[in-house]
This record gives C-alpha cells, sequence and structure tokens, in this order.
C-alpha cells in the first residue's frame, strides 16, 4: 500500500514537472529502409538520451496505419509530445485533431503532410528538399559551365523527395540553355535499381555523351558508378555524378574520385525537434510553421575529411 | 466379343511389351497430336517475347546490337538476360512449388538473408569464397525446408506459412545488417554479380547452370513427374505408393536454394548487401513468370523452360520502360497492361472470341456483298 | 401426357470425337424417362446439352413449344430444368439448408430469412426420411446423403423437368426406394424426370420409357412395358446378351481345392468403422465383401492397405506380419488397391494414360531410376490393348475417358507393378454392362495366373459369379462366410439382412 502512495506521489511530481520540460515524447519513424533513415533514428535516440527524455520509439514498417496507431497510443499512454516522421503526406488529419484535443504538441520531421489546418502540428522540421536541388544544381552549373546533357534518376514516383528535389534542381538549370535533362527514369532510391537504370541509359544513349548524372539520393549514384564503370567509362571524370545526401559510403566514393558532389542531408534532427517542443511547453506559442535544416554542397576536396569524421 | 484378358499371365504382364511391342506400331500421328498441344504451349509466351523485343527496335534502332569491348558482350539483349537472372532463378524454384499446388511467398525475403550472411561473412577477414557461397547456399535450404516442413508435415496452407518467412525473414536479414546497407570489397564474391565468362555475365551462366541442372534433375529421374501427379491429385498419388510429403518439401527447398543464388547475384551485383530492398517483391514477378510461362496456380504441368521465359518478358518490360523515355510514373501501369495482353493471348477461349468476333465481321461483309 | 421437351437431331463434337450425331429424345409431362448406354455413348453430353452445361454445333432444343438456347444452366433453370449431376455439385463447407436454397434463399427485408430457410429445408427433407441437422456443414454427412440432398435440392427448384444423372450410384436399397417414392409423387404432379442410371432393375421398376444411346447416336425410343431386358441390353451393346453372361466355372472349380492362405486378418478392429474382423484370402482365389453402405466393405480394403490405422488385431501377408502406417508399406508388401471414389482416389486427371499406368511402377522403382519413354510407350500401349481402353493414344489426359476406361487404366497401373494381392473396392461401379463383364472376367484370369483378390462390390450377382467366397458384413462386423453351393445372391442378401 505504501508503495502505491509513493508511486502516484512520484507521478504527480512527474506531471507537475512535465509542464516545464517534456520528460516522455512518442516518436514515430517510417522505418528503416535506408542507411541515412537509420542514422536519422539513431542521431534522434542518442540526442533524447543525452537530454535525459524516455523516448517512446515505434518502427512503422513503411506504413501509414501502423504510424497512425503509435500515434494513438502515444495519446493513450499520455506522453507529452509527438514527433512524426511520416510515411505519406496525406491521411493525418484525424489522429492529429486527437492529440490536439489530448493537447499534446506534435513535430513533423522530415517528410512533409498535407493538412488544411496548420495548428494541427506545432512545426515541421525538415530539410527543404528544393533548396537541395537547387544548392546541387547550381554546384553542378558553375562546374559545368551550364552546358551540361543530364541523366536523372529519380526516387520513388510520388515520394515528396523526389518531386521537390526534382523541382529545384529544373528551376535552377531552366536559366541554362545548354543544360537540360535528357533520361530520366525511377530508381527507386535503391543501389540496386539505380545500376540497373543507369545500364539502360549508357545503352539507350548509345555513344551519345552524357556530361553528369542526378541522382536523387546517394545510394542510386553509388549504383550509376558502378553501371558506369563496367560500361568502360570513368564515373567522376567522363561523366560527372551529384547527388543529394550525405551517405558515408557516398564521401568514401567521393574521397575516391568516383562521385564529384553530394548535399548533405542531415540526419540531426532530433535536437531542433526538442529544442521546438521545449519552448512551447515554455510557454511559446509563436513557433515558425518550418524550420529548414538545410546542409552544405560536399565536394572531393574535403570528402576524405569529412569521410573519416561520419566513420562509425 | 473376345475378352481381352484370357491370353495374360502375370509374370508374362511385364515382359511382353518387348517382345511384342516395336515403335512400329506408334503412329507418328500420336505423337504429332501430343507436339500440337505442346508446340501451342510455346507459341505464344514466345511469340509476346518476340513482339515484345520487336516493339524495342522502334524505341531504339540500335538495341539489337552487341559489341564486344573489354573482352565481354555488351548490348541491351545481354542486360536483359542478366538482368533477369534472380527472376529467372526463383522462377525455376517457383515452378516446381506452384508445380505441387504451393506458392512460396518468401523467396524475396530469403534472398535478402543469404546476401545479409555472405555479405556479413565477407567483412571476416581471410574467409574463403567458397565458405560464403557455400553458407548462402545452405541458409537458402534452410530456408525452404522450413517453407516445406510447415507445409507438408503440419498441414499449414502453403500461402500462409510462407508469408510467415515473408515478413520474419526480411527482419531476420535487417537484424543480421544491424538495420544498415553492409557494403564489402572482395573481388571473388563480386564476380558473382558483375564477372563473366566467355564474354557472358556470370549471373547469365549460373541461370543457364542452374536451368540444366534442375532440369537433368526433374526429367531423367520421375521427380518432375511426381510432383505434376502430386499437383494434380496429391491423394491419389499417395495412394499409388509416393510420398508427396517429401516430394512438396523437395520443391519448397529448391526453391529456397534458388532464391539464396539470387539472393548472392544481387549483392554481388551492387556489392552490398541491402536488407529492406534487396529481393524486395521479386516473389510476385516470379509467380507472374510461372503464369506467363503457362502453369496453373492449381498445380499440375510446368515447364521450366517457359517459365523462364516469363523471366524473361518481364525483364525485358522493364528494360523496355527505362530506354523509352516515359514518365516514371507510367510504369506500372504500362508493366500491367503488357502483362495483361500476355495472359489474354494465353487464354484458349480469349483467342476463340477474338477470332469469333474477326468471323462476324468477315460474315457481315458478305452479306452485304449478297445484297449487291 | 403432354409433350414437354423434344430435343431434334442434336450433335455436338469434340476435338477428334464425334459426342452426340444427331440424337433425338421427347419428354412427356408425368413420365420417369430412362437414358441409357454404355459408358461414352454420349448420355452425358446429351445431359449438358440439355440443361445449357455446354452448347450444341446442330439440331434444336423445343421447350413447351418454343425453340430455346441455353448459354448456361441458369438460363435452363429459370425456364425450369434442373439437373442433378452424378457428381455431387454443391458446397461442402455450406450448410445443409444453404446448400438446398443456394441461389434462391427466402428473404425477409432483403435478407436472408434464416429460420424460414432452415423449416422450409426440414420440411423438403422429411420427403426423403432424411432427419439429419440442416444447420450442419454438407461436408459432415457420407456421400450418400449428400447425394440425396442434391436430388432434394432439384426437387426443391419445383422443376418442370428434372434431370437425375446416376442418383442412385451411391445410395443403398432403402434409400432408393425413398428416391422412387418421391419421384412417384413427382409423376403425379407432371414433372417430366431423365433418369439415366446403370442399374437395369431400377430402370424397370421405375421408368416408364426409355431412350438408348449408343456410340453417340440414338438407337432408339421404347415404352419400357414393351422392352423386355434381353432386348435392352442388345440395344445398347449392339449385340446380345448371351456372349456377355459371366461363367462361374473357374470359381467353384478352385474353390474346392485348398490353397494356401496368403492374407489374414485376426482380430482387426479400426474405430469407428471395423470390430475384431477375422478373414482370410487364399492364394489365388477372389474373396468377396458383401454388406450394405457403412457395414465396413471399403474400410475393410482401406485398413489392409494401410489407409486407416489399426487399433488392434494384426494383418499377416504370406505368413509375415505387416506393419501398416501408409499405403508405400502395403505397396512394398505386395499389395494394391482400386479406389471406391475412382476421381478422387483413383486418377490423375490431366496426366496422360501413360504417365497414370506407369506412375505407381515408377514410384516402386524409385525416383532416381526414371523408366524410358520408350518403355513407358510399350507398357502403356500394352495395357491399352490388352485391357482394350478406348482411345486414339497414350498420351490423352485420363480425365478425357469414361468411367469404365478410366478403371482400366487404374486396373493396368496395378498389374504393372504385378502384385500378389490385388485389392478392388466397387470395381464396377458406374461402369457400362460390356466393361463389367470385362473385369469380372480379368478378375477370374488374374486369381487363375496366381493373384489374389479381395473384392468390395455392392452388385451381389457379380460378386457370386466371381467369387471364390463371399464374406458378409454388418455394422462393422463379419457376420458369415459363404461358398461352393451357397454361394448365391439370395443367400448373400439373406445373409446381409439377418446375419
Amino acid at each position: 500500500m505504501k508503495n502505491y502512495t509513493l508511486v502516484s506521489v512520484f507521478s504527480l511530481w512527474a506531471i507537475g514537472a512535465s509542464c516545464a520540460f517534456a520528460t516522455t515524447v512518442g516518436f514515430s519513424q517510417v522505418g528503416s529502409e535506408s542507411g541515412w533513415r537509420t542514422s536519422f533514428s539513431e542521431a534522434v535516440k542518442a540526442e533524447a538520451k543525452q537530454r535525459g527524455i524516455d523516448l517512446k520509439f515505434a518502427d512503422a514498417q513503411q506504413k501509414q496505419e501502423n504510424q497512425i496507431k503509435a500515434v494513438r497510443s502515444f495519446i493513450a499512454q499520455g506522453v507529452d509530445a509527438i514527433i512524426i516522421a511520416p510515411v505519406v503526406e496525406t491521411g493525418w488529419k484525424p489522429v492529429l485533431k486527437e492529440a490536439k484535443r489530448a493537447n499534446i504538441p506534435v513535430v513533423i520531421v522530415d517528410r512533409n503532410i498535407k493538412v488544411d489546418d496548420d495548428s494541427l502540428f506545432l512545426t515541421r522540421i525538415a530539410s527543404d528538399f528544393t533548396e537541395e536541388g537547387r544548392k546541387i544544381a547550381q554546384w553542378l552549373m558553375d562546374k559545368t559551365e551550364g552546358n551540361c546533357a543530364i541523366a536523372e534518376l529519380q526516387g520513388t514516383v510520388g515520394a515528396t523527395a523526389a518531386i521537390d528535389r526534382a523541382a529545384g534542381f529544373n528551376a535552377v538549370i531552366a536559366n541554362y540553355s545548354n543544360a537540360k535533362i535528357v533520361r530520366s527514369q525511377t530508381g527507386e532510391f535503391t543501389r540496386a535499381k539505380g545500376k540497373e537504370v543507369m545500364e539502360g541509359f549508357l545503352k539507350a544513349q548509345n555513344g551519345q555523351a552524357l556530361c553528369a548524372v542526378w541522382s536523387h539520393n546517394d545510394e542510386m549514384a553509388l549504383g550509376a558508378v558502378q553501371a558506369i564503370k563496367e560500361a568502360g567509362f570513368k564515373p567522376g571524370k567522363d561523366i560527372l555524378i551529384v547527388s543529394v545526401d550525405g551517405v558515408p559510403d557516398y564521401f568514401k566514393a567521393m574521397a575516391d574520385g568516383d562521385v564529384n558532389a553530394t548535399v548533405e542531408l542531415s540526419p540531426y534532427l532530433g535536437g531542433p525537434a526538442f529544442d521546438a517542443i521545449d519552448a512551447f511547453l515554455k510557454g511559446n506559442k509563436d513557433l515558425p510553421k518550418l524550420i529548414s535544416t538545410t546542409g552544405d554542397v560536399f565536394t572531393q576536396e574535403t570528402a576524405a575529411a569529412e569521410y573519416e569524421k561520419r566513420r562509425l | 466379343m473376345k475378352t481381352s484378358v484370357e491370353m495374360m499371365s502375370s509374370e508374362a504382364l511385364i515382359e511382353m511389351p518387348n517382345s511384342q511391342q516395336t515403335s512400329s506400331n506408334t503412329p507418328n500421328d500420336r505423337y504429332q497430336a501430343g507436339k500440337s498441344t505442346s508446340f501451342g504451349r510455346y507459341l505464344w509466351p514466345l511469340l509476346a517475347l518476340a513482339l515484345l523485343l520487336l516493339a524495342n527496335l522502334f524505341i531504339d534502332s540500335s538495341f539489337f546490337h552487341i559489341a564486344y569491348q573489354d573482352d565481354r558482350l555488351y548490348g541491351s539483349l545481354i542486360d536483359i538476360l542478366n538482368r533477369s537472372a534472380p527472376v529467372a532463378l526463383l522462377a525455376i524454384g517457383m515452378s516446381l512449388v506452384i508445380a505441387t499446388g504451393g506458392i512460396d511467398l518468401s523467396v524475396g525475403a530469403v534472398m535478402a538473408i543469404a546476401g545479409a550472411v555472405c555479405a556479413n561473412l565477407l567483412l571476416l577477414p581471410d574467409i574463403g569464397l567458397g565458405t560464403v557461397v557455400l553458407a548462402g547456399l545452405v541458409v537458402g535450404l534452410m530456408a525452404g525446408c522450413i517453407n516445406g516442413t510447415l507445409v507438408s508435415f503440419l498441414g499449414i496452407q502453403p500461402i500462409v506459412a510462407t508469408l510467415l518467412l515473408m515478413v520474419a525473414g526480411r527482419g531476420v536479414a535487417q537484424l543480421i545488417n544491424q538495420g544498415q546497407i553492409v557494403t564489402f570489397q572482395h573481388q571473388g564474391f563480386a564476380a558473382i554479380g558483375v564477372g563473366q565468362f566467355l564474354g557472358l555475365p556470370m549471373p547469365i551462366w549460373i541461370v543457364i547452370g542452374m536451368l540444366v541442372l534442375t532440369q537433368l534433375l526433374l526429367r531423367k529421374t520421375a521427380l518432375g513427374l511426381f510432383i505434376e501427379a502430386v499437383g494434380c491429385n496429391a491423394k491419389a498419388s499417395r495412394y499409388l505408393g509416393i510420398n508427396d510429403k517429401s516430394i512438396k518439401l523437395f520443391a519448397y527447398a529448391i526453391a529456397g536454394l534458388c532464391a539464396a543464388l539470387a539472393g548472392m547475384i544481387s549483392t554481388a551485383d551492387i556489392q552490398g548487401s541491402d536488407a529492406n530492398n534487396a529481393g524486395l517483391w521479386l516473389e510476385l514477378d516470379a509467380i507472374l513468370a510461372v503464369v506467363i510461362g503457362g502453369a496453373a496456380l492449381t498445380g499440375g504441368r510446368f515447364s521450366l523452360f517457359l517459365s523462364i521465359i516469363g523471366a524473361l518478358i518481364i525483364q525485358t518490360l522493364a528494360t523496355t520502360i527505362i530506354v523509352s523515355g516515359l514518365p516514371a510514373k507510367f510504369n506500372l501501369l504500362i508493366k500491367a497492361i503488357v502483362i495483361l495482353t500476355v495472359l489474354l493471348l494465353q487464354s484458349e477461349k480469349f483467342r476463340r472470341q477474338l477470332s469469333g468476333l474477326f468471323k462476324l465481321r468477315v460474315f457481315k461483309g458478305t452479306k452485304v456483298g449478297d445484297k449487291k | 401426357m403432354s409433350l414437354i421437351l423434344e430435343l431434334k437431331n442434336i450433335s455436338k463434337h469434340y476435338p477428334g470425337v464425334k459426342a452426340l450425331e444427331e440424337v433425338n429424345l421427347r419428354l412427356f409431362s408425368g413420365e420417369v424417362h430412362a437414358l441409357l448406354g454404355e459408358n461414352g455413348a454420349g448420355k452425358s453430353t446429351l445431359v449438358k446439352v440439355m440443361t445449357g452445361a455446354q452448347s450444341k454445333d446442330g439440331g434444336e432444343i423445343i421447350f413447351l413449344n418454343e425453340k430455346q438456347h441455353f448459354n448456361t444452366p441458369i438460363e435452363a433453370q429459370k425456364i425450369g430444368i434442373s439437373t442433378v449431376y452424378q457428381e455431387v455439385n454443391l458446397v461442402p463447407n455450406l450448410t445443409v439448408a444453404q446448400n438446398l436454397f443456394l441461389g434462391h434463399e427466402p428473404k425477409r427485408f432483403g435478407l436472408i430469412h434464416f429460420q424460414k430457410m432452415y423449416a422450409d429445408a426440414r420440411t423438403v427433407l422429411t420427403q426423403f426420411k432424411l432427419d439429419i441437422d440442416v444447420s450442419a456443414p454438407l461436408s459432415s454427412y457420407s456421400i450418400a446423403v449428400q447425394q440425396l440432398i442434391a436430388i432434394a435440392r432439384g426437387v426443391a427448384m419445383s422443376a418442370k423437368v428434372l434431370v437425375l444423372d446416376e442418383p442412385t450410384a451411391s445410395l443403398d436399397a432403402d434409400e432408393v426406394q425413398v428416391l422412387f417414392g418421391i419421384l412417384n409423387q413427382l409423376k403425379q404432379k407432371g414433372v417430366a424426370i431423365v433418369f439415366i442410371t446403370h442399374f437395369l432393375d431400377q430402370v424397370y421398376q421405375i421408368s416408364d420409357r426409355i431412350t438408348v444411346l449408343r456410340n453417340g447416336r440414338f438407337i432408339g425410343e421404347y415404352l419400357t412395358s414393351e422392352l423386355p431386358q434381353p432386348q435392352l441390353i442388345e440395344a445398347m451393346l449392339g449385340r446380345s446378351l448371351q456372349q456377355h453372361l459371366v461363367e462361374k466355372t473357374s470359381a467353384e472349380q478352385t474353390s474346392n481345392g485348398t490353397s494356401a492362405v496368403l492374407l489374414s486378418l485376426e482380430g482387426v478392429s479400426v474405430k469407428g468403422s471395423i470390430q475384431s474382423m477375422n478373414l482370410t484370402v487364399p492364394k489365388g482365389q477372389a474373396v468377396g465383401l458383401a454388406g450394405l453402405l457403412g457395414s465396413g466393405r471399403s474400410e475393410v480394403c482401406n485398413a489392409v492397405f494401410g489407409l486407416d490405422l489399426l487399433d488392434s488385431g494384426s494383418i499377416h501377408l504370406a505368413g509375415k506380419k505387416l506393419h501398416l502406417s501408409h499405403p508405400v508399406d502395403a505397396i512394398n508388401a505386395g499389395i494394391a488397391l482400386c479406389p471406391e471414389d475412382r476421381k478422387v482416389d483413383g486418377i490423375i486427371g490431366p496426366l496422360s494414360i501413360r504417365e497414370n499406368i506407369i506412375l505407381a511402377l515408377q514410384a516402386r522403382v524409385g525416383w532416381w531410376r526414371c523408366l524410358s519413354k520408350t518403355r513407358q510407350q510399350e507398357i502403356a500401349q500394352f495395357f491399352i490393348d490388352k485391357l482394350q481402353i478406348a482411345t486414339p493414344d497414350a498420351d490423352k489426359p485420363i480425365e478425357q475417358l469414361s468411367g469404365g476406361n478410366q478403371q482400366k487404366v487404374i486396373l493396368a497401373r496395378w498389374l504393372a507393378i504385378e502384385p500378389i494381392l490385388l485389392v478392388l473396392d466397387e470395381p464396377t461401379r458406374g461402369i457400362d454392362i460390356g466393361a463389367h463383364a470385362e473385369i469380372i472376367k480379368l478378375i477370374r484370369t488374374l486369381c487363375d495366373d496366381g493373384m489374389s483378390l479381395l473384392v468390395a462390390s455392392s452388385e451381389l450377382d457379380e460378386l457370386v459369379a466371381f467369387s471364390n467366397k463371399v464374406v458378409v458384413l454388418r455394422d462393422r462386423y463379419a457376420v458369415r462366410e459363404l461358398s461352393g453351393s451357397e454361394l448365391t445372391s439370395q443367400h448373400v442378401m439373406q445373409a446381409i439382412a439377418e446375419g
């Protein structure tokens, strides 16, 4: 009996304390479909541990229904805040309303969501995909002085990252009349498919030169590197390779001279998310709806040093 | 009426054919009758493949061009053969499983497990290529035996039994890789995916090797016939002394083995094991390949050769889409339409209705002519 | 009596086969019309054309003075032609009542009125003297009951024409009488009934008129009262009955000699099917098993073949005790079984005749030693010739053969492995008279060659004709053994009735 009293006193104290800063946060992650995704999850977990936050981590295995279930269970558990890395953009309104009714702030990280009422979430912390596309395109245009026949390896059809990165990239190269995307197909963000599609491109080009490969993520670019090598060309020299993500393997390839540049997609989204939650719980109701964490362009010059930093 | 059996003695039953029967009283037309049906089986899938390849010629005039550079053949046709290897291997195993009336949904996940095991072993110092390959094959065989045991000895429905491994298997592969894409540098193992022999990529040789081996195993022994018998009527097969459970176990084991080979090829191809994406949805392509090859999902007759034609059709389509320059969002739609067309062409009923429509039009035409 | 349905000059061709050529059939209201012919005569095809299951290639169908074109069985059903097929065409997982009313369930507020459906089902089945749980799944009842339910379904649809294809094949004598009672009631109501059967005594008991087909051709239409049985058989076979009479001489001769015991069952019990059974089969003799459905006839066959595990007792073959846990054990010991349900347990439908014949031999030889194609062809052709299996070639799928020819293929399958004991469960069920005689003669020839046979059959005349002795079973026990002069169908019948 005594124990019960003790526990309830303790939990009362905990509730009181939670008014000042978050102690329990639910995090619904997409899954672990790529190396980047895994480092993202790990970074959030590490950040939470450092701040002494009890992080409830739910892996949705690429399914929105799992995410919605997870969010509902977070609400039922009465967490202080919820972080969602959404699988898809639509279908979030009902569960976000439930969270709002329970007065639990929701932070969206990474991919975007579409809701007509933006009071349903606190803020979105993400790299700006369009900006990434713009940055890498500008780098490529500077490098080639605007003369470039480009092969594009798209991400999964319909993914925000693919759509926005393409939009940013295309907006920049539109200013250069001699730069053009001559081949475009989806490599589904995977290395194997990137390689297969690149093989097809090289055959279809039939000798006509390609100046660069623009890949929507590093994995596909690494696949394309293999295809180019097998076709007897030198990736990074005969055909330039640019991409977005900044995974360790890509830095290594860059240090070896096989690829040319990437824009880092920071996996450290946990810090800004927890900062936003704390700010909100301390009474700051005026947060911007998008907190951008777009990374920088990395090139071969610094690649070796950066790879050492990123090695596990 | 003369009774047929009067002169029969049980000792003579087996001996008599030798003395009495010669090939002379097996008329030729009997075999032709048999042939005409098997010719029909081969005609439509081959025709579909030929049409698809021809379509490519219009998209890209150099499609059939094959060059010899860096000691190997280089061209779109070679790519198609090379890229179809994983699905072709899966289709070999899937043909057997489907022939027994079963289905194996786990082959994609088994690919991922085998790839993950090999990739992680390759990270160990001083490990022999033979050991790694053997480990991969053993893993596939074990997975196949688990499926086979669940289906034949525990009587779980194939779709459910293999669904377990389809879901769990990918998880196992992720666990082995600890959520990362595990990459390796090993020339020997990479050769399984990107090496070449006599100018052809290694995966093509692996498929040919597996096809020849399996075909010999099935048709030079009675295993193929037993598989078909069990697939047509498992109960009657048991009644005539075939061990139907072992036959089913065998089919799933071969499917596991083929999946492991396919997994090693795709891992060697990118020199890395991607547990999330390796072999993802390929079980469906493999099933499709077998169906395009004319096999019934209810079991019975099968042809490994036709299943591989099915795999080639699927891959030709994929390559066509890549080189066609059409926007990527149409990929799945185009795939569905082409495959529907192939399946409709194979349906005798559809062909009959189509030709009926044609006849009707001709008939109407003559009628108009008569009135004149 | 008025003409309801008339089929005129119906033709139907399959690739390579003329299944029907200018066949006629007239159906009058309030009659039972027997449609007779050997297997492959075209009865089933005619029924399929009549009921819309298959399209005709020529001729016309006139129903109540109107020309009809059915494309599906549903269209035929709508105007009042309903069919009960030879194989039970019901849904095993649904309840008895759901099966009875499938497609025309009693509705209330647009939903199925289950109470009424169950009540109606009970009423319908009482006519058939069937007192069963109508809410239980159909599959929980025996084939005989399922067959009655299938017939009841046809009756319940209140048809003008009711086609019954082999309705009595799996019914015992009492059930047949119940069925005939109902058919007589339907006659009173003016329903025309087409009755297809192999049992000629039933034809004379119930039918008013007979149409005979042979090899896809129309032979004649007769009034039953004016056509004595010998002439009927002659019409069906195209030859006279004398040639078909089965001689019993050889059986009597060998039964006098004392042969060594080949198979013996001592106190064999299988839970729910046979009880402390003692039985011996001497070498080179045929032993018959007689009894009603469910008396343990088939169950003895199954136990000897290792399909049912023994609870107690032992089986000895040639002096050695058998441990049977799988059919393979029995086959290795030299025992073969032609199962009762040929379609389900016997044939492997899509495979060719050749493959069906050599499979058991191949299974015996082992998977690693494949018989060559030429060897397979020789063996298959040998048996096709010897057993006169009617087929253009050995590569035809077995499912395209008639029942009698399928049975011959299965016999050939077992003869190819030269068993020392051949167990036949209902070897002549669903087989035409010509094939009957051939199979009976085959049984005797095999005995003369030293093979032993154990034959379960409901055809008593045949059983006494070829058996050296007959064991009569009743309620799971062996009640009598008849041999020598006692071995007549009268005595067997008596033993079945009295024990």
